[in-house]
C-alpha cells in the first residue's frame, strides 16, 4: 500500500510521512469506524421487523444516521489525506438519495472482491459500501435470523432501501414475514408462522380491500368480524393446543 | 452528610435535601404469564408508567402486562404523628389484554404507556390508561355500606318464602368492608395507526389529547367513537419520514395550549384557536446545535424522550438523552436553564447505539413548586436538580441501599482521575437497570420511582412542605 512503501523508503522526508502516515491511519480509523456504524445501523433497521411492531421513533432515527453516514461518504467519495478534525463534519450541501447509493452498491458487488476490513480503503464509496454485504451481517449475534445457512440466498431480503423499509412498516406483508423467520428458533416461531399461514388462506373478499387501505384507516372495518371471528375461533383452538 | 456532584458538602442550613427518608417499598414479582398466546418474554410486571393524581392521595402504576395498580395514602395517624402517611395498594385491575392486528400480523402490546388521572368532580376517582392504541377511561369507585334487612329475600340474596314474610321492615345501610370497584366507563380504540406515546387532560375537563408517532387527536371525555385530529405531521411519501412527535401535553391552565416535542429535538407550542388542524406551530422552541459536539450520535441524543409545563404554566421541561433542560414560554431561541444528566455517557454513545440504550426514552418531573427537577438514569440512579441553588444529587433506588427510614446516600460516578470510596466507575454502570419513569407528589416532597419491577417511594420526613 501507499503507507507501506513510503515506510520502507525511510530517507530524509520521515517527518512529513510520519506526519502523513498518522493522518492516513487516523482517517482510515475513521472510515473503519463510520463504516461500522453502517453496518450496525443497517442491521438494527432489518432486525426491527421482526419484533412486534416496529419502533417507529427508532427506525426513523436509525435511518437518519445512515442517511447521515452515507451523504458524508460521497462527500469524502474519493479518499484524501485530509485533517482527523474536519472529517467529523458533515456539510449538508446535498441531500443524496440512499436509495441510489445501495442501488450503486449492489451493482458493483459482482465486480468487489470479497474484501477483509483490514484492507481496501483506498477505494471509492461503492466498494466502501460493499462491505455492507454478508461478510457483515453474521458478525452480529444478536440477530439470529442472520445466521444465514447460504448467505446468497438472503441477501436479497438484506439489502433493503430506506424507502423499502419504511414501506414495509406501513404495510405488513405475510409473505415476506415467512421469509424472515425462516430461520428464527423462537417459541414463537410455529404459533407465528401458522397465523400468517392461515392468514395467507383465510383473506377472503371482504378483507382484501381493506389491506391497501390499512395506513389510513386504523382499525378493521364491520365487514371483516365474521372472518376475524373464525381467526379468533381457531386461534383459541391452536393455543389450547 | 449530603455532598453534590463536585464533592463540596452542603452546609447544614440545607438540610432539606438530607430528604431523610422514610422508606415505602413495594416490590412487585409477579410470575410471568404462561399459557398467554402472545405472552412477552420479559416478565410482565415491568412498571411502564407512575402517575400521582392532582392531590396526592393516589398514585396509580401501570406495567407491561397491562394491569393497573393504585396505592392509596394512610391519613396520618394521631398516635404517631411522625409517621406520615404511606402509601398501601388501594385497588389493582387488569386494564388492557394483549391483542393481535390481524391486518398487518402483529401483536398489539398491552403495557401500559400512560396513566393519566382525571380531576376529581365527585366522590368516584377516574383515569385514562393508554397501551399503544387504545385508551380507557376508569371509573374507581369505594363501596363501605350495603343495605341489610330486604324483605323479599335473605341474607345470601335467595328469595324468601312468602308465608314466613309476617311483617315490613325497612332496609338499612350497614358498613362494611371497604370493596374498591373499579369499571372501564369509556374505550377510545380505532383513533391511532401508529403508537400512542402520550395523552394529556386538558384544563376544561371535558376532552383530552392522544398522541402518537405521527398524530394527535383531540377526544371528548364523553365520546368514544369520534375523534378530532389536530396534528398530522405524516409525509405524503413515508419515505420523505424524517421526524416523529415523541411526547405532547396541554398546557395546565390555558385550555387553548398544547405543546408536543419531536425527535428532533424540538418543541412546538400550538394554538387551538388558530385552527382546525394546528400543523402551523404558533412558537418553535428549538436550540441551535453546538458545532464542537456534532457527531453521527447528535440528532438521536437530541431527540426530546419527554415533554411537562411546569405548575405554573411558566415554563416546560425537555429530557433528551443527557440533559434536561427547562425552557421559558418566552423565548424560543434557547432553553433558559440546562442540566446535564450524565454527560460521562457522551465519550459511550457509539457503545450505547449498539445495545440500544441510546433509544431509552426518560421521564421528567417538576416538584410542586416548580423549583426543583427530576430525572432518572442507569444503575437505578436518579437525579434531582435544585433550579435556585443550582445544586445537584444523584440518589439510588435499590434495595441494598434503601432499608426503612434511612436517609438516601448520595452516589457519585467517578470518570477516572481521583476516585472515592463508594463512587462508581462509568464503565461498571448497569444499564439494564434503568429509572424511566419517576414521578413527584404535586404538594410534598414524596417522590415514586420505578425501578424495573419495583416501586420505590421515597417521603422526605424533614421537611415535607414544599419550599
Amino acid at each position: 500500500m501507499f503507507a507501506r512503501g513510503l515506510k520502507r523508503k525511510c530517507v530524509g522526508h520521515e517527518e512529513d510521512v510520519e506526519g502523513a502516515l498518522a493522518g492516513l491511519k487516523t482517517v482510515s480509523s475513521y472510515s473503519l469506524q463510520r463504516q461500522s456504524l453502517l453496518d450496525m445501523s443497517l442491521v438494527k433497521l432489518q432486525l426491527c421487523h421482526m419484533l412486534v411492531e416496529p419502533n417507529l421513533c427508532r427506525s426513523v432515527l436509525i435511518a437518519n444516521t445512515v442517511r447521515q453516514i452515507q451523504e458524508e461518504m460521497t462527500q469524502d467519495g474519493t479518499w484524501r489525506a485530509v485533517a482527523p478534525q474536519a472529517a467529523g463534519r458533515a456539510p449538508l450541501d446535498r441531500l443524496v438519495s440512499t436509495e441510489i447509493l445501495c442501488r450503486a452498491a449492489w451493482e458493483q458487488e459482482g465486480a468487489c472482491p470479497a474484501p477483509g476490513l483490514g484492507d481496501g480503503h483506498t477505494q471509492g464509496p461503492v466498494s466502501d459500501l460493499c462491505p455492507v454485504t454478508s461478510a457483515q451481517a453474521p458478525r452480529h449475534p444478536q440477530s439470529s435470523v442472520w445466521e444465514m445457512d447460504g448467505p446468497r440466498e438472503n441477501r436479497g431480503s438484506f439489502h433493503k432501501s430506506l424507502d423499502q423499509i419504511f414501506e414495509t412498516l406501513e404495510t405488513k406483508n405475510p409473505s415476506c414475514m415467512e421469509e424472515l423467520f425462516s430461520d428464527v428458533d423462537s417459541p414463537y416461531y410455529d404459533l407465528d408462522t401458522v397465523l400468517t399461514g392461515m392468514m395467507g388462506g383465510a383473506r377472503p373478499g371482504p378483507c382484501e380491500g381493506l389491506e391497501g387501505l390499512a395506513p389510513a384507516t386504523p382499525g378493521p372495518s364491520a365487514s371483516c368480524k365474521s372472518d376475524l371471528g373464525e381467526l379468533d375461533h381457531v386461534v383459541e383452538i391452536l393455543v389450547e393446543t | 452528610m449530603l455532598v453534590t456532584e463536585g464533592g463540596v458538602p452542603l452546609v447544614p442550613t440545607c438540610k432539606k435535601w438530607g430528604l431523610e427518608m422514610g422508606l415505602s417499598f413495594f416490590s412487585k414479582h409477579l410470575p410471568i404469564q404462561e399459557g398467554q398466546p402472545w405472552a412477552s418474554k420479559t416478565p410482565a410486571d415491568i412498571i411502564s408508567t407512575v402517575e400521582f393524581n392532582h392531590t396526592g392521595e393516589l398514585l396509580a402504576t401501570g406495567d407491561k402486562g397491562g394491569r393497573v395498580v393504585i396505592f392509596q395514602r394512610e391519613p396520618e395517624s394521631k398516635n404517631a404523628p411522625h409517621s406520615q402517611g404511606e402509601y398501601d395498594v388501594y385497588s389493582t385491575f387488569q386494564s388492557h389484554e394483549p391483542e393481535f392486528d390481524y391486518l398487518k400480523s402483529l401483536e398489539i402490546e398491552e403495557k401500559i404507556n400512560k396513566i393519566k388521572w382525571l380531576p376529581q368532580q365527585n366522590a368516584a376517582h377516574s383515569l385514562l390508561s393508554t397501551n399503544d392504541k387504545t385508551i380507557k377511561l376508569w371509573k374507581i369507585t369505594e363501596r363501605d355500606k350495603r343495605p341489610e334487612g330486604y324483605n323479599l329475600k335473605d341474607e345470601e340474596g335467595k328469595l324468601k318464602d312468602l308465608s314466613t314474610v309476617t311483617s315490613l321492615q325497612v332496609p338499612v345501610l350497614k358498613p362494611m368492608d371497604l370493596m374498591v370497584e373499579v369499571s372501564p366507563r369509556r374505550i377510545f380504540a380505532n383513533g391511532h395507526t401508529y403508537h400512542i406515546n402520550s395523552i394529556s387532560v386538558n384544563s376544561d375537563c371535558e376532552t383530552y389529547m392522544s398522541a402518537d408517532d405521527l398524530r394527535i387527536n383531540l377526544w371528548h371525555l364523553a365520546i368514544t367513537d369520534r375523534s378530532f385530529n389536530i396534528v398530522d405531521i405524516k409525509p405524503a411519501n413515508m419515505e420523505d419520514l424524517t421526524e416523529v412527535i415523541t411526547a405532547s401535553e396541554f398546557h395546565p391552565h390555558h385550555c387553548n395550549l398544547f405543546v408536543y416535542s419531536s425527535s428532533k429535538g424540538s418543541l412546538r407550542l400550538c394554538d387551538m384557536r388558530a385552527a382546525a388542524l394546528c400543523d402551523k406551530h404558533s412558537k418553535l422552541f428549538e436550540e441551535p446545535e453546538d458545532p464542537s459536539n456534532r457527531s453521527f450520535f447528535s440528532e438521536i441524543i437530541s431527540s426530546v424522550s419527554d415533554v411537562k409545563f411546569s405548575h405554573s404554566g411558566r415554563y416546560m421541561l425537555t429530557r433528551d438523552y443527557l440533559t434536561v433542560k427547562v425552557w421559558d414560554l418566552n423565548m424560543e431561541a434557547r432553553p433558559i436553564e440546562t442540566y446535564q444528566v450524565h454527560d460521562y455517557l457522551r465519550s459511550k454513545l457509539c457503545s450505547l447505539y449498539e445495545n440500544d440504550c441510546i433509544f431509552d426514552k426518560f421521564e421528567c418531573a417538576w416538584n410542586g413548586s416548580d423549583s426543583v427537577i427530576m430525572t432518572g438514569a442507569y444503575n437505578n440512579f436518579f437525579r434531582m436538580f435544585d433550579r435556585n441553588t443550582k445544586r445537584d444529587v444523584t440518589l439510588e433506588a435499590s434495595r441494598e441501599s434503601s432499608k426503612p427510614r434511612a436517609v438516601l446516600k448520595p452516589r457519585r460516578v467517578c470518570v477516572g482521575g481521583k476516585r472515592r470510596r463508594d463512587d462508581i466507575s462509568v464503565d461498571s454502570l448497569d444499564f439494564t437497570k434503568k429509572i424511566l419513569h419517576t414521578a413527584w407528589h404535586p404538594a410534598e416532597n414524596i417522590i415514586a420511582i420505578a425501578a424495573t419491577n419495583n416501586l420505590y417511594i421515597f417521603q422526605d420526613k424533614v421537611n415535607s412542605d414544599m419550599h
